[in-house]
């Protein structure tokens, strides 16, 4: 059975193992979640968990079906609100699930909002070896020629050019779970999570 | 910053206090495991550098082995590192110690650092207290 949390990525640090190994981890705060809503089978054709995370700070920002549906359901609102595909029949509306739905040594999926770097050149975005610095050489990081001549006269779709880059949903497979720290909401995930600090992170165990 | 330092603190495996400081000669005893047996190698040199990095925090050994100079970072809280031992105090003006990398032989040395010998009020007192005994005899 899939199990999902959200949560944010606070940073990166290492982990040294009792046999004095260090392990890059990332730290992350997962949960705790609230279940906002059940999708079943018969209702909805599928069957998933909505869940919020983290407390809304002032009520007036709050849109107002979000409000009367959280006020209906009497849960605190919650500011971010995630349908993940993990569904248990023993959760009900309005309970709290933890970090302590995962496991150590654990390999798990992490989704997050990759870092944005604006409009990027062709060399950071897709590692295009670029020119000569120097010698003579006007060719820098310029991305060359784009394509030939009377055949095809154009220039071929999907075409690797200069772009905004980054600020897009970006997911990293086999990531293995170091450590958990129920007490704190705190899992320690090997390696690194996309996005900022303190982006929005959903973690999967499938 | 604050949760990560937090989190550091809870996850360190050797609770570690520093009994040396930069431009001290230390032994540093290091565990090595070959197969299954475990043995210490101890590397002595002068510590160069301390990098406070959270959990990460390392600290820098250098040492002169056959006109070679080798330099050896540990880490700090890492169990592989037995203890710390440190074998002289010397005298170092600043924090990083890098310039030693430019010197060879007695340019190389560092003054030893000689800790002030606390002056014993009490004792200074019970001479003063002979002194005035022997007044009184003669």
């Amino acid at each position: 059975m899939s199990k999902s949390l959200i949560g944010k990525k606070i940073g990166m640090s290492q982990y040294i193992s009792d046999d004095g190994t260090v392990v890059p981890v990332t730290i992350c705060e997962l949960g705790p979640c609230v279940v906002i809503q059940k999708k079943t089978v018969q209702k909805d054709g599928y069957s998933a968990l909505k869940f919020g995370y983290q407390e809304h700070k002032k009520e007036k920002n709050i849109p107002l079906p979000q409000l009367t549906d959280f006020k209906k359901k009497n849960i605190s609102p919650k500011r971010h609100l995630s349908e993940v595909a993990f569904f248990d029949d023993s959760l009900d509306v309005g309970s709290e699930v933890k970090c302590s739905i995962f496991q150590e040594n654990e390999t798990v999926t992490v989704t997050g909002i990759s870092k944005g770097r604006g409009f990027a050149g062709v060399v950071k975005m897709y590692g295009f070896a670029g020119g000569k610095a120097t010698h003579g050489s006007h060719h820098h990081r310029a991305p060359g020629s784009i394509g030939a001549n009377t055949f095809p006269a154009e220039v071929w779709k999907g075409k690797k050019m200069p772009g905004r880059f980054g600020s897009k949903k970006v997911t990293v497979k086999n990531l293995k779970i170091v450590k958990i720290l129920q007490d704190k909401n705190i899992v320690l995930i090997s390696g690194a999570v996309p996005g900022r600090k303190n982006s929005i992170i959903t973690v999967t165990v499938k | 910053m604050d949760i990560i330092r937090e989190v550091e603190k809870e996850l360190m495996p050797v609770r570690r206090d520093i009994n040396f400081e930069v431009g001290d000669t230390v032994k540093v005893h290091y565990k090595i495991v070959e197969g299954t047996r475990e043995r210490i190698q101890i590397y002595e040199g002068i510590v160069i550098a301390i990098d406070n990095k959270g959990i990460s925090k390392t600290f820098t050994v250098r040492k002169i082995s056959f006109d070679v100079g080798v330099e050896r970072i540990f880490p700090i809280y890492s169990p592989k590192v037995a203890s710390v031992d440190v074998i002289r105090k010397g005298k170092a003006r600043r924090a990083k110690l890098y310039f030693l990398r430019k010197r060879r032989g007695k340019s190389a040395k560092l003054r030893e650092k000689r800790i002030k010998k606390v002056i014993d009020l009490n004792a200074g007192a019970s001479k003063s207290d002979t002194s005035a005994n022997a007044d009184a005899k003669e």
